[in-house]
């Protein structure tokens, strides 16, 4: 079964070409890392697998559904950059998880002893319990991120998606962040995470997707994150990395 | 004069207590509003809706309508026109607002000029709550108190729009359409409050009493509260200090507001040095 399913979509901006005949097939329980220089297309193309913007051309499935009705069914969760959020919003980590229940609740959104519950599990998962009542802002980096996958989590989602998670987050942190992911996958969750942290990508990403306005290449990190996909992908040789082949 | 005597005497006239009441409910709706409008960084916005509802009023005063009626119309068109000349070119958002804000205001100067007539245009750019007629006192509570309920209700889903419309949209809740919502809200207060402060000084009650409650709270609902208080405090102390003083409502009002966010930016930087203090011992 595949969680994302895209055949030669394409996205016409106004003035650009978002992604050029793109296909890719996303396995379930899988984890991703999607790669590619900045202006490649991988915020389009998450923005297309989460109905935020629709392909000129193509087709698009989310867990076997249109995006919109993905959307309404809470299929995906998506995890922002940190510098897309403003941190000193007067919302607490417990507010924040509580808006990934927002979807489920009805027209008032008034939270629910349900609601209440999983935001809590959701806490626990993410080991922000003790940090519930702290303002956004008064977070470490590493926190901040698992603040917003402890949203996703209290969505339900079964397929995540993270924006640049890596990005402002020292390796200790990384390592937590991934940590948490892999335990993620394990209970069957879909991971696709974008990044630019190539040299680590192999330890924790099973599959790994090359873009540059298409997918260039996709499957198994062993058969894909190749020298020459790389090199590709990035115009130009890339040292300093462990290549699978 | 004892201190009872001093709050008591101007309510004996029937306008100061009109006065008092139509501004203390402006007031807090418009806090209300301040408080989403400043997170989302939709300040400008606010000023400019507002000065672009001038041509409305006095159309709606040549065709005998309500100047409400009149300045919601052309409350849409300006949101409508920044929307479109936004997304039809490449000049930046702030550059667009003052545009058709200015454009539109001029029309108002314009059509205020040629007009033979008792509209008196201080009393649209900066209120004149004293003489405010009961139909209008009335109508604008009463607008003032639907906004409101609809602010409180609505709380949850206006705040996560001003943090993650992208979250919202994500979970199939249309961002464009609570965008849409909140405009008209924000057109409606501005209209409802146009005799209370006026077109100019409504501004400061859409930003004021925001700003000053989100430098003293980091929790959301504090922060509605805190607004709310400080937005009716001042206005009832600006409509005393208009009486006694003999100045301006909506110009003490205002001030009053100014002062009190002063106040609290003297407190936010004097707790915050504290703060570092306290840390540096520790350590």
């Amino acid at each position: 079964m595949y969680a994302i399913e895209l055949h030669n979509v394409s996205v016409e901006y106004q003035d650009r070409m978002g992604l050029e005949n793109a296909s890719i097939q996303i396995p379930e329980g899988t984890f991703s890392g999607v790669i590619g220089m900045n202006g490649a297309g991988k915020s389009t193309l998450f923005k297309v697998i989460m109905g935020l913007v629709r392909p000129t051309s193509g087709s698009v499935l989310v867990d076997q559904k249109t995006p919109l009705q993905a959307q309404k069914e809470g299929v995906v969760a998506y995890v922002p950059q940190n510098e897309l959020v403003d941190w000193d919003f007067p919302v607490s980590v417990y507010d924040v998880v509580m808006m990934g229940r927002f979807g489920l609740q009805n027209i008032f959104r008034t939270p629910r002893a349900e609601d209440h519950a999983q935001v809590m599990n959701a806490l626990e998962k993410v080991g922000m319990k003790e940090y519930r009542d702290r303002q956004i802002g008064e977070l470490s980096g590493g926190q901040k991120k698992r603040v917003f996958v402890a949203r996703a989590l209290a969505h339900g989602a079964d397929i995540l998606l993270l924006d640049e998670p890596f990005a402002g987050v020292d390796a200790k942190s990384e390592h937590a962040l991934t940590e948490l992911l892999l335990t993620l996958k394990q209970a069957g969750k879909t991971i696709i995470l974008s990044t630019h942290e190539l040299t680590s990508l192999s330890e924790y990403c099973d599959h790994v997707a090359l873009i540059k306005k298409t997918v260039v290449a996709y499957g198994p990190t062993t058969e894909v994150f190749t020298r020459d996909n790389v090199t590709q992908t990035f115009d130009g040789a890339m040292h300093r990395i462990k290549f699978s082949a | 004069m004892n201190i009872v005597d001093l709050i008591t005497i101007p309510l004996q006239y029937p306008f100061m207590v009109k006065a008092i009441v139509v501004s203390s409910v402006v007031g807090a709706v418009c806090a209300l509003l301040s408080c989403f409008l400043i997170l989302k960084g939709w300040s400008l916005l606010g000023d400019a809706i507002s000065h672009a509802v001038l041509p409305g009023v006095v159309l709606a005063y040549i065709i005998g309508i309500p100047f409400s009626v009149g300045g919601f119309i052309f409350a849409l068109l300006a949101v409508l026109l920044i929307g479109s000349i936004k997304t039809h070119t490449k000049i930046k958002e702030d550059a667009v607002m003052g545009i058709v804000f200015t454009t539109l205001f001029a029309l108002g100067l314009i059509l205020i000029s040629r007009t033979v007539s008792s509209i008196d245009l201080m009393h649209v750019l900066f209120g004149y709550v004293l003489g405010i007629s009961d139909v209008a006192a009335w109508y604008t509570i009463g607008v003032s108190a639907v906004v409101a309920a609809i602010i409180l209700t609505f709380r949850r889903t206006l705040l996560l729009f001003c943090f993650d419309p992208t979250h919202m949209q994500s979970v199939g809740v249309s961002a464009k359409f609570i965008h849409y919502f909140l405009l008209v809200l924000l057109a409606v207060t501005i209209t409802a409050s146009l005799q209370t402060v006026g077109i100019i000084l409504v501004i400061a009650m859409l930003i004021t009493p925001g700003s000053t409650a989100f430098l003293l709270t980091k929790r959301f609902p504090v922060m509605l509260v805190i607004a709310s208080v400080v937005s009716v405090v001042s206005s009832v102390v600006g409509a005393y200090a208009s009486y006694y003083l003999d100045v301006s409502t909506g110009g003490a009002i205002v001030f009053f507001q100014g002062c009190v966010f002063l106040g609290a930016f003297a407190f936010s930087v004097i707790r915050s040095h504290r703060k570092k203090n306290t840390s540096v011992v520790s350590v």
